[in-house]
């Protein structure tokens, strides 16, 4: 149920405004249109923002410039042949998209996944977690002001893509994963680079800090900005690290473990501010987690087999592919005509730098899926705008967007 | 538990503890018409005009987040639409998916709005890309498509490449 003022109006007239036309209240509030292409956001969002003076009354989000057809494309491919796809719904954690939407359609088949695939899976997934949260920082900050953040915070973005680039060839849409495990066993130095990165990151992280924390001018722009109650923030569907700065304990990996985290240490952290500032201090901090999880998954990386023991999935070996003629058979099989999924319904949803990302896959027992849906963090996060910059100032606005960590790829589809 | 459970009778056999299930039959049994628990996720059909209800019933169950509502169009056999909603327990760390058949003749359902704020885009998404209105919402436009298109894209009587 609503619970404070400012959602339940939200939840009354959110129709699209109109200037106020009356009596006495003539030409005091007007309607400024900030986007479809602003700075602030990772891509085209118009909101229409209705002030009065400056201060801001009511903020309404105009999405749908991008027009993908994401989910409609999927319904016309192979299996396999969606992962590539799911790259572009998020641009900044390709690794997360992959991920659930094998474990989706793994769920559906049954398949049992190798602890070396699980645990890859896990630190290429952290390492998605510290890129996207490097270009969130360094977007925010240069939001309220703060140029030099972005550049440091790309420089180690691209030690981060560079990584990506060895494992999978690719920088941004790596499409690494596949049904079953993975597409190649890593290179042999892959581990010893990103230890060599890994160990220079909390450093790195200190060198932000030292920028930014204990900035006057950071500080006031995001002290006490952008209020959301943790009632409303689950009334409205917010999730990840909005969800966690304002007091909600709730993380997918450690309350509802997928892909082996379950065998990982790591703290969970939370705040009870509730503003833009504790977003931050939240996801600064979970940054830091995200190394000890790396460091953890690099010490303990088992050995074996990368993908699940399912020829009717898996492609073959190449060497096999060549002089076994089952496997040729199978090869041209998984090519030419995909693999069946039993009928079935299933929801797998994950973590993301974001939040709770989710996916919905229907199969009716063909070769292609019958639906898939995309739940996506931001999609949910953005109808908390209102209720976060209901009162503020104009300016505050920007740093409320830089805080929900928007991605319009994500939103639009 | 590999082979999926069909009917709610032998689902409430197998899931003795579960709370969203008992909580949907305590209050009202004959709304529930079916349940089936398939790779470890509970699905609970409602009849359409008792969503509402159900969601209010798991609600107070201690099911007390709205994670997602989507649709999926199951043409051309009838009923037509299958509304879906995946609600979430922070407390007991479950999840339940409550499925709504709707025909395809004025596709037609309550809005839960007033249950969880954060319907709002969902079921505007579900509008626009489907076609179902949900009556009772307190802005039903589309969201991701200008006002006037033409059609329900994610319809499968849809073309792809669109009609033109």
């Amino acid at each position: 149920m609503p619970t404070s003022p400012e959602l339940a109006k939200f939840v009354e007239t959110s129709t699209l405004i109109k200037p106020r036309q009356e009596e006495g209240a003539k030409d005091r509030t007007m309607v400024v249109n900030m986007g479809p292409q602003h700075p602030s956001t990772h891509g085209v969002l118009r909101l229409v923002i209705e002030i009065d003076g400056e201060t801001v009354l009511k903020v309404v989000p105009d999405i749908g410039y991008l027009h993908t057809g994401i989910e409609k494309t999927c319904e016309a491919k192979f299996y396999q042949q969606v992962v590539p796809m799911t790259d572009r719904i998020d641009y900044l954690c390709p690794m997360t998209n992959n991920l659930t939407y094998c474990l989706a359609v793994e769920k559906l088949l049954q398949l049992e996944i190798p602890d070396r695939a699980q645990w890859i899976r896990v630190l290429l997934n952290e390492l998605t977690r510290l890129q996207s949260h490097l270009v969130w920082l360094g977007t925010h900050a240069m939001d309220i002001g703060a140029l030099t953040v972005f550049l440091y915070c790309f420089r180690e973005r691209e030690d981060i893509l560079r990584l990506f680039e060895h494992v999978a060839g690719q920088r941004m849409m790596t499409s690494y994963f596949r049904v079953g495990g993975l597409a190649l066993e890593p290179p042999l130095d892959f581990f010893d680079r990103v230890k060599t990165f890994i160990k220079r990151m909390p450093e790195k992280i200190d060198e932000y800090e030292n920028l930014l924390t204990g900035n006057p001018i950071f500080i006031n722009r995001l002290k006490g900005v952008g209020y959301l109650s943790g009632e409303d923030a689950i009334a409205l569907g917010v999730t990840g690290p909005p969800l966690r700065a304002s007091g909600v304990d709730w993380d997918l990996r450690r309350d509802m473990p997928y892909s082996s985290y379950e065998k990982f240490q790591f703290r969970v952290p939370v705040s009870n501010d509730c503003d833009v500032w504790a977003r931050y201090v939240v996801r600064i901090q979970e940054m830091r987690e995200s190394v000890k999880i790396i460091e953890q998954a690099l010490e303990g990386m088992p050995e074996g087999p990368i993908t699940a023991n399912a020829p009717h999935v898996v492609l073959p070996d190449r060497e096999k592919m060549k002089t076994q003629m089952e496997s040729l058979i199978y090869h041209f099989k998984i090519v030419t005509e995909g693999f069946t999924v039993p009928a079935g319904q299933v929801y797998q949803a994950v973590e993301s730098p974001r939040g709770e990302m989710g996916y919905f896959a229907v199969s009716d027992g063909t070769a292609k899926p019958y639906r898939v849906h995309m739940r996506n963090p931001s999609f949910a996060t953005l109808q908390a705008l209102q209720t976060m910059c209901a009162g503020r100032l104009i300016a505050d606005v920007v740093a409320v967007i830089g805080s929900i960590d928007i991605v319009l790829g994500e939103i639009d589809r | 538990m590999d082979s999926a459970v069909q009917g709610k009778d032998a689902v409430r056999a197998a899931l003795p503890e579960n709370r969203a299930l008992a909580s949907l039959l305590a209050w009202n049994a004959d709304a529930v018409l079916d349940a089936k628990y398939h790779l470890k996720e509970l699905t609970v059909t409602i009849a359409r005009d008792e969503i509402r209800g159900a969601c209010k019933a798991v609600q107070s169950a201690g099911y007390n987040f709205l994670e997602d509502v989507t649709c999926v169009d199951w043409y051309p056999s009838e009923p037509r639409f299958q509304v879906t909603y995946h609600i979430l327990s922070h407390a007991l760390k479950d999840r339940v998916r409550l499925i709504s058949p709707v025909e395809s003749i004025d596709p037609t359902i309550d809005s839960i709005t007033p249950i969880w704020p954060s319907a709002n885009f969902y079921e505007r998404e579900v509008w626009d890309l489907f076609g179902v209105r949900f009556h009772g919402h307190p802005e039903l436009r589309r969201i991701m498509l200008p006002e006037e298109w033409d059609g329900h894209p994610l319809r499968k009587d849809y073309p792809v490449e669109g009609y033109r």
